[in-house]
């Protein structure tokens, strides 16, 4: 065995009722990067939050081996005073306050008379900001900076805690593929300076391309640790360990025959709501009965602009542009409008516009489909839990009963609610905005399955995705988009990711 | 198609725990509890409050003349209670509702008598003010977009300055008899009782009934649609027990001066807005806007129209509790309604309103406004002073809000 910096043994977690880990073991060497799989809910969080404290001794069987020390911790101060540092998925930034302030907040650098010391606080972050690689100054307020950034800025505030074990939840989930290049380079800078880093991701090809090792997690128990420094071990090999079986293929076969058209949007351009310039310029498209469409397009394109604007203007001011459903021009003025004409839109961020989180499933589904339910205003009860139950069965949706509440859901079930929720207004095109960010792959096999059923039911399908394989995988044509501008259209089987991120990236660069 | 799938997938543990019970009768308590211990607790806490107070005051919180006092006494609070649970549970407040109250009564006094109007005009003119008010208040928080904190505080002032100047200053009164009674009319002896009013038996008689085969009427969609429901004893104990309390309440009224007006008005009201939060696509809306508003505009709702009615609405209701305070004070005066959006915040809050909105219930808020007006009937009744009340009910509202952060931290950790 090589020299181990942590050890964790016979981890059990159990909440009421529920066994969340069951004799977990993970041994992580030192100055490795060790990336954790697992499906949604397998129990990754649970164990991360075991390590950092957040749930204290106690409250958990098992022991943590640290540097070779039993380590007892009952917060996170505690985990971080041996310099174990875990930076969330949502990140922890306030924004109103600079990057500097950000860095050292709950660590402030103070002078003798114990004011803070501003010059040393800006001069340090400065530093700091330059290990990470990053060129802003660090009195620039975070709000300002993208979220590949703010990322950056979260791993230079482990560094100034001298962190020994950096811990990173889904670091780029949501970044688009150059600052997720940019992150992975930055982790194997880190390793070469001996700071072991443990990852939690979704995304295999990352993995397979930086991690060392590689522990599967599945309901709650280590299913193996892979041992990732031959480069044997494929993304195939650890969705089996993920799944527990071969997945025969990510995307479900379909047979696709598009029809006549449905929607089509000529010359749509969107300006921004509070700056001066045109966040979608002059966009032309369509999509047919029975076709699935893409989007692609790096952050910041305009894709989510694009599709909210045509979403009953949900975005942006000065629009124009005109939207035709079936070759008939129509007005989607508000979004009861669009729902009016047949057009659904399931956000990318389902958590902040897609569900009401603490209201119940019931209640979630029907919330955009009650004018169907009612009569004179009045809501049919029954009528309402009748459907949420059939769309339950539908779509696989698991939960107790309908009467849950939607924020005790996981991640893909959330998605389904949602989808659910659209396919209740009885829609003709759906627009699906990121529709498998953070969900697991059994989740996302579902998800396109459905998406599948739906054009064989003959709706249109447009989908907006930052994992270009994805889009390959499922649409019939491909639309780029970059800096608002439609920039290319391809039919599926002369798409590869190099065109299309060619494609994607093209006025950026005649901008440039 | 769906064969394919890895049925591995997304089985956290919290969500293989089994459908319990569905589609057969529940009659386990504690789960029947468990499942509404937010709306339930307050109930509990209800009783406990009226044994408490019925031994401290060796039983005259119970006595007939005390029960009709009680309702006569906070009526209003109660009226107001059900416009602003509406308004939290949309995620926003309103504090000019005593100034409200003030304004309207001031109106109708001034009508009524000053200018020798009809009583029901000064009742008409009440409301209308009301509804002018709320449709004011509504076009800045809906429609300018200024936080319902800012406007309401404003219109705190702004309707105390105008109650001050439309009564130039000083106190009007009395109302003719026929305005009196909304506040302190009884229906009795219409079909006459021996020692007791045999009417108000009747309605409460026919309240219980209605309840009853409403209730059932439900029951029995509920299974048509195969949905869970309570076993068929249990649903009887529970129709039993809410009968035997309404007839004990209705026999107490009846020994004294029999059904106060204010009363059938005050049920009418919690009946309808009742309805109307539950089952309108309206209700829901309020909902969903104080959930989630992003998820609520993007669901099609009309956010801009629903919380300019959400006011409105308030505006009614505080027309409505202006016309019961200045009947029960039978006059106007400066100061009236002072502190009353407090207590109707307070009761909401009791009531089981959540303070970041989404959440909370007409007949919680009534019965959060009950909780109130019982506590400081019986420590009067004990002699208590003012001060003291003061220090008791705060605590109380702190201890009602914190118990409910307490149950939602709790059934986060269950995840």
């Amino acid at each position: 065995m090589d020299d181990a910096i942590l050890e964790m043994r016979g981890i059990t977690k159990r909440f009421p009722g529920v066994t969340a880990l069951q004799d977990v073991s993970i041994t992580v060497r030192r100055g490795e990067i060790h990336a954790i799989c697992g499906e949604n809910g397998a129990g990754k969080s649970t164990l991360m939050k075991v390590l950092s404290g957040v749930y204290p001794t106690g409250s958990y069987d098992g022991e943590i081996i640290f540097d070779g020390q039993p380590v007892h911790f009952n917060g996170i101060r505690d985990s971080e005073h041996v310099g174990i540092v875990i930076i969330h998925q949502e990140l922890a930034l306030v924004p109103y306050l600079s990057i500097a302030e950000n860095i050292f907040l709950g660590n402030e650098r103070k002078g003798a008379s114990s004011l803070i010391d501003w010059h040393r606080t800006n001069a340090e972050a400065g530093k700091l900001l330059e290990s990470v690689g990053l060129g802003e100054n660090p009195v620039t307020p975070v709000i300002q900076l993208g979220v590949g950034k703010q990322q950056l800025v979260e791993i230079a505030k482990a560094l100034s805690k001298e962190v020994r074990l950096l811990i990173l939840d889904e670091p780029t989930a949501a970044l688009n593929d150059i600052d997720s290049a940019h992150l992975l380079g930055l982790l194997r800078k880190l390793k070469a300076r001996g700071i072991t880093c443990i990852m939690i991701s979704h995304k295999l090809n990352e993995i397979t391309a930086i991690a060392d090792s590689t522990t599967v997690i599945r309901d709650g128990k280590t299913v193996e640790t892979l041992d990732m420094r031959g480069g044997d071990v494929t993304q195939e090999r650890i969705i089996r360990g993920m799944v527990g079986r071969d997945l025969e293929s990510f995307y479900p076969d379909r047979v696709s025959s598009p029809g006549e058209e449905v929607l089509r949007i000529e010359d749509w351009t969107v300006r921004h709501p509070v700056q001066d310039r045109n966040v979608v310029e002059g966009a032309n498209l369509n999509v047919r009965a029975g076709e699935v469409v893409g989007i692609a397009g790096l952050m910041g394109a305009g894709r989510t602009e694009l599709a909210m604007s045509v979403f009953g203007r949900s975005y942006g001011r000065d629009i124009s542009g005109r939207i035709y459903m079936h070759g008939k021009e129509v007005k989607a003025r508000n979004v009861a409008e669009a729902i009016d004409n047949g057009i659904a839109y399931a956000t990318e961020d389902r958590k902040r516009y897609g569900l009401n989180l603490i209201a119940d499933v019931c209640r979630n589904i029907s919330a955009a489909a009650l004018g169907k339910l009612s009569r004179a205003g009045w809501v049919n009860g029954n009528e309402e839990i009748k459907v949420a139950e059939q769309k339950r069965r539908d779509m696989n949706i698991k939960t107790p009963t309908v009467m849950s509440v939607v924020g005790q859901l996981s991640g893909g079930n959330q998605q389904k609610v949602v989808l659910s929720k659209w396919l209740l207004t009885d829609p003709e095109v759906l627009i699906l905005d990121e529709p498998t960010r953070g969900i697991d792959v059994g989740a996302k096999y579902e998800i396109y399955t459905i998406i599948n059923r739906l054009v064989a039911d003959g709706k249109a399908v447009i989908v907006i995705s930052s994992e270009l394989p994805e889009l390959l995988g499922i649409c019939d044509r491909i639309y780029t988009l970059s800096a608002g501008r439609i920039t290319g259209e391809l039919p599926v089987a002369e798409a590869t990711q190099e065109n299309l991120m060619a494609l994607m990236t093209k006025e950026k660069e005649l901008a440039a | 198609m769906t064969s394919t799938k890895p049925t591995a997938a997304e089985e956290t543990a919290s969500e293989s725990a089994p459908a319990a019970a569905l589609h057969t009768g529940i009659s386990d308590p504690r789960t029947l509890i468990m499942r509404n211990l937010r709306q339930s607790g307050i109930y509990v806490a209800f009783v406990a409050i009226i044994a408490l107070f019925a031994v401290l005051t060796d039983g005259v919180l119970l006595s007939p003349g005390n029960i009709t006092n009680i309702v006569l006494q906070y009526s209003y609070i109660l009226v107001l209670a059900i416009g602003m649970v509406i308004v939290i549970i949309a995620g926003h407040i309103d504090l000019s509702v005593g100034s409200v109250v003030a304004l309207t009564g001031a109106v109708s006094a001034v009508l009524v008598i000053q200018q020798d109007y009809p009583w029901w005009a000064g009742m008409v003119a009440a409301v209308a003010v009301g509804l002018a008010v709320g449709a004011w208040h509504g076009f800045w928080v809906a429609y300018v977009g200024i936080p319902a904190f800012i406007v309401t505080l404003a219109g705190m002032l702004l309707f105390r300055g105008l109650t001050l100047q439309v009564l130039d200053n000083i106190s009007l009164s009395p109302f003719p008899s026929e305005y009196q009674k909304v506040a302190s009319g009884f229906l009795n002896g219409l079909i006459g009782g021996q020692g007791y009013d045999a009417f108000t038996l009747l309605i409460a008689a026919v309240a219980v009934g209605g309840y009853a085969v409403f209730g059932f009427r439900t029951r029995l969609a509920r299974i048509r649609y195969q949905q869970p429901v309570e076993s068929f004893p249990l649903f009887v104990a529970k129709v039993l027990a809410v009968g035997a309390v309404v007839m004990y309440f209705a026999w107490q009224l009846a020994h004294a001066r029999g059904l106060p007006i204010v009363l059938i008005i005050l049920a009418v009201l919690v009946l309808a807005y009742g309805l109307v939060t539950q089952r309108t696509v309206f209700g829901r809306q309020v909902y969903a806007i104080g959930g989630n508003l992003s998820a609520a505009l993007l669901s099609g709702v009309k956010v801009k129209k629903v919380n300019f009615w959400i006011f409105v609405n308030m505006g009614f209701l505080a027309g409505v509790a202006g016309v019961i305070y200045s009947s029960r004070a039978n006059g106007a005066q400066p100061a009236a309604g002072n502190m009353f959006e407090l207590d109707a915040i307070a009761a909401a809050f009791i009531g089981g309103a959540a303070v970041s909105g989404g959440v909370g219930r007409v007949v919680g808020a009534v019965v959060g406004g009950l909780i109130m007006a019982v506590m400081s009937n019986g420590m009067q009744l004990m002699g208590v002073d003012q001060s003291t009340q003061s220090v008791v009910k705060g605590l109380v509202l702190l201890i009602a809000v914190a118990f409910d952060i307490y149950n939602k931290r709790r059934a986060g950790a269950t995840r």
